[in-house]
C-alpha cells in the first residue's frame, strides 16, 4: 500500500522548547490515522508543519510522494484540513464562507455543490445565517465542510470533536467512517481522547513531549496478547498469599490496597478467576484495562504503576 | 490572481467597519461645506488676512467649489492616512486574530501571492476612499458653490489659476494622494504581519505617521537636509505643488504649468520606493512566519 504521508525525523524547536523531536511516521492510503497525545504533546505543531503553517527546524515531509517544500501548492490542492478551532469569517454566512474557501482551493463551486456540502454536515437550513450566530458545534461542522468542499484526497482534522455534544461527536465519527470506507479518503485525525480514536482509527500514533511513544494498527494496540486486569477483593492479604503460591505469581504487577494488577493473557482470565474462587477468595470485581489507557493515565497522573510503552512500533 | 483579489475585496466590503472611514469622510466634508456655505466670507477674510492689504479681494467670487475642495483636501489629507491604517493594519493581523489566517495559508496559494493580493486590496480600498473624497469634496462643492477661477494664498503670494486650468490639477493631486496614502497603507500592512490582532499595527502606524509628520514639519536646520528628505511624511503633501503654477513674468501664471515638477516627481519617487520597501519586507517576513494563531 502506498504512503500518503511520510514523515522522517521531523523536528521543531521554539527557542528552548523542542515541540516536536525527530518524529517519523507514515500514513497509508485510505487509513484513518489516529494521532494521539495530551494537550501540548506536539500534535498541533506536527499538523501545522504538515500544512506548511510552520516551518520545520529539521526533517522531511512527503505527501502523495512529493516533497512538501518543493510541491506545496500541488499537495495542498489535494488536502483539506480543520486546524484546532474552526474559525471562519463571522460576518459572512455559512454559504459565503464555503464558497470563498472553495474558490481559494481552486474550484468553481456551483450552488448545488455548496448546498450538498452543507447538507452533509447538517447545516443546509442555516446556509444563509451569519457564522457569528452559530454554536461551537455548528462552526465545527462548517469547518469540516470547508475542509471537504474541494474533494481532497487527504483530510487532516485536528481535534474535530472539540466542543461538540455527544450527538455531534457521533455525527463527526460517522462522517469520518463514511469518508474512509465509502469514499476511500485518507484521514489523519488528532485527538486527546483514546476512546474516540479506538472507534474510528485503523492505525494510531501516540506522541508525548514531541516524541513518538507507540505506533501501530489499532487492533493490535488495543487488543494485544496480554492485557492488564484489575482485581478487587475484600481479603487482600489472603488473595496475595494465594496468588504468590500459584503459577499466577509471575503475572502479578502491583498491589495497591485491596486492588491487584496482573498482566495476563486475555484467554487465561477465566482460569485465574476460577482458581481464586476455588481457593475461597472473595472477588468483588475483575476489570480488564487497556494498556494504552493506562499509559495515557500515567501521563496525566504520573502514576507509574504500569509499565510504560516506550518507543514501540507494533 | 484576479480571482483572489475579488475574494479579498469581497471580504473587505462585507465588513461593516469598512464603511466607517467613508462615513467619517462624508461627515467631515459636510461639516466643512456647511460652515463655508453659511459663513464662508468670514473664513475667506481670515484665510486671506496676510494678503488683504496688498490685493483687493473679491471674496464672493473666490469662494467657489474649487477653493472649497482645496480647503477640504488641505484639512483631510492629514487625517485620511489614519483612516487608511484602519483597514490596511487589519489585513493580516485581523485574519490572525479571527483565526482565519491559518485557513488561508493552507489553501493552494503561495504566501507571496496572498500578500500581493492583500496589499492590492488595501490599495484599491485607498483609491475608493479617495474617489469618494473627490466626489464629495470636489464635485459636490462645485455643485454647491459653483465654479470660477481659483485663488490660493501661499505665504505672501496669491496663486491665480484659471477655471479651465483647474480640473487636471485636481486629477493629478488625487493621483498623487493615492500614492501618498498607499505608502501609509504599505506601512500598516508591514506592521500587520508581525501582530496577532489589528489594534497593534493600527496604533503603531498612526503613531509613526504622527511622529514623522511632526519631525517633517519642525523647522530645525540640522534635520532639514539630513533626515527630512528621507521621511515619507515629508513628501506626502507634495500634491499641493500641482496648484503652484509658473509665473509668466507679468504678474500672471502660465496655463498648464507646474512651478516645480521635478520636486514633485522626486517626492513621488521617494514614496514609491517606500511602498516597494514596505511591501517587500512584509512579503519576506510573512514567508518566514510561523502561523501560530
Amino acid at each position: 500500500m502506498s504512503s500518503v504521508i511520510r514523515v522522517t525525523g521531523l523536528t521543531k524547536q521554539f527557542g528552548e522548547l523542542r515541540a516536536v523531536d525527530s518524529l517519523s511516521f507514515s500514513v497509508q492510503a485510505a487509513d484513518v490515522y489516529g494521532f494521539l497525545g495530551q494537550n501540548g504533546a506536539g500534535k498541533s505543531t506536527t499538523i501545522r508543519m504538515l500544512l506548511t503553517l510552520i516551518q520545520p527546524t529539521a526533517g522531511e515531509i512527503e505527501i502523495f510522494g512529493m516533497d512538501l517544500r518543493t510541491h506545496r501548492r500541488e499537495i495542498l490542492r489535494k488536502v483539506g484540513a480543520v486546524i484546532e478551532r474552526p474559525d471562519l469569517y463571522k460576518y459572512l454566512s455559512a454559504y459565503e464562507n464555503l464558497s470563498l474557501f472553495a474558490r481559494m482551493s481552486g474550484i468553481r463551486p456551483t450552488s448545488r455543490l455548496l448546498m450538498q456540502q452543507l447538507e452533509q454536515v447538517g447545516l443546509v437550513e442555516r446556509a444563509q445565517s451569519k457564522v457569528k450566530t452559530f454554536s461551537q458545534g455548528m462552526k465545527q461542522r462548517l469547518g469540516i465542510a470547508v475542509a471537504l468542499v474541494h474533494d481532497p484526497d487527504l483530510i487532516i482534522l485536528d481535534e474535530p470533536t472539540n466542543g461538540l455534544d455527544p450527538q455531534g461527536i457521533a455525527d463527526i465519527r460517522n462522517l469520518i467512517l463514511h469518508l474512509s470506507s465509502n469514499q476511500k479518503k485518507t484521514l489523519l485525525v488528532s485527538s486527546h481522547l483514546l476512546s474516540e480514536m479506538e472507534l474510528i482509527a485503523s492505525r494510531m500514533l501516540i506522541i508525548d513531549k514531541g516524541k513518538k511513544i507507540v505506533e501501530g494498527p489499532v487492533t493490535e494496540l488495543f487488543h494485544p496478547g496480554q492485557t492488564l486486569v484489575e482485581l478487587d477483593t475484600s481479603d487482600p492479604a489472603r488473595t496475595e498469599e494465594t496468588i504468590r503460591m500459584s503459577p499466577w505469581h509471575v503475572n502479578l504487577q502491583t498491589r495497591k490496597g485491596t486492588k491487584f494488577l496482573l498482566k495476563i493473557d486475555k484467554a487465561l482470565i477465566p482460569d485465574l478467576v476460577r482458581h481464586l474462587v476455588q481457593q475461597g477468595i472473595p472477588i468483588d470485581a475483575v476489570r480488564p484495562r487497556h494498556p494504552l489507557e493506562d499509559y495515557f493515565l500515567s501521563l496525566t497522573t504520573a502514576n507509574q504503576h504500569v509499565e510504560a510503552f516506550t518507543d514501540r512500533t507494533v | 490572481m484576479w480571482k483572489l483579489l475579488q475574494i479579498e475585496l469581497f471580504k473587505i466590503f462585507r465588513r461593516p467597519r469598512t464603511y466607517i472611514p467613508f462615513a467619517a469622510i462624508a461627515a467631515m466634508i459636510f461639516i466643512i461645506q456647511l460652515g463655508l456655505k453659511f459663513d464662508g466670507l468670514s473664513y475667506m477674510e481670515l484665510l486671506m488676512s496676510s494678503l488683504s492689504d496688498t490685493f483687493n479681494m473679491p471674496y464672493s467670487l473666490m469662494l467657489n467649489g474649487y477653493l472649497v475642495a482645496f480647503v477640504i483636501l488641505n484639512t483631510l489629507l492629514i487625517q485620511v492616512p489614519l483612516l487608511v491604517a484602519l483597514v490596511a493594519g487589519d489585513t493580516v493581523a485581523g485574519e490572525a486574530n479571527m483565526g482565519t489566517l491559518r485557513l488561508l495559508v493552507t489553501r493552494p496559494v503561495s504566501r507571496t501571492q496572498l500578500m500581493l493580493v492583500k496589499f492590492g486590496a488595501s490599495v484599491i480600498y485607498t483609491i475608493l476612499l479617495l474617489v469618494w473624497m473627490a466626489l464629495l469634496a470636489l464635485f459636490l462643492s462645485m455643485m454647491i458653490f459653483g465654479t470660477n477661477d481659483m485663488f490660493i494664498a501661499r505665504d505672501t503670494v496669491l496663486e491665480h489659476i484659471r477655471a479651465a486650468d483647474v480640473m487636471w490639477r485636481y486629477i493629478a493631486a488625487f493621483g498623487y494622494a493615492m500614492v501618498a496614502l498607499s505608502t501609509v497603507a504599505a506601512l500598516a500592512f508591514l506592521l500587520s504581519v508581525f501582530a496577532e490582532n489589528s489594534i497593534g499595527p493600527i496604533v503603531a502606524t498612526i503613531s509613526i505617521v504622527i511622529v514623522l509628520t511632526i519631525l517633517s514639519e519642525m523647522r530645525i536646520p540640522i534635520y532639514d537636509n539630513t533626515v527630512k528628505p528621507w521621511l515619507f511624511t515629508s513628501h506626502m503633501l507634495a500634491w499641493k505643488g500641482f496648484f503652484y503654477s509658473k509665473s509668466d513674468g507679468q504678474g500672471g501664471t502660465i496655463n498648464g504649468s507646474v512651478e516645480n515638477l521635478p520636486s514633485i516627481l522626486r517626492s513621488l519617487g521617494v514614496l514609491l520606493a517606500y511602498i516597494v520597501a514596505f511591501v517587500t519586507a512584509a512579503i519576506w517576513a510573512f514567508r518566514k512566519k510561523d502561523i501560530l494563531s
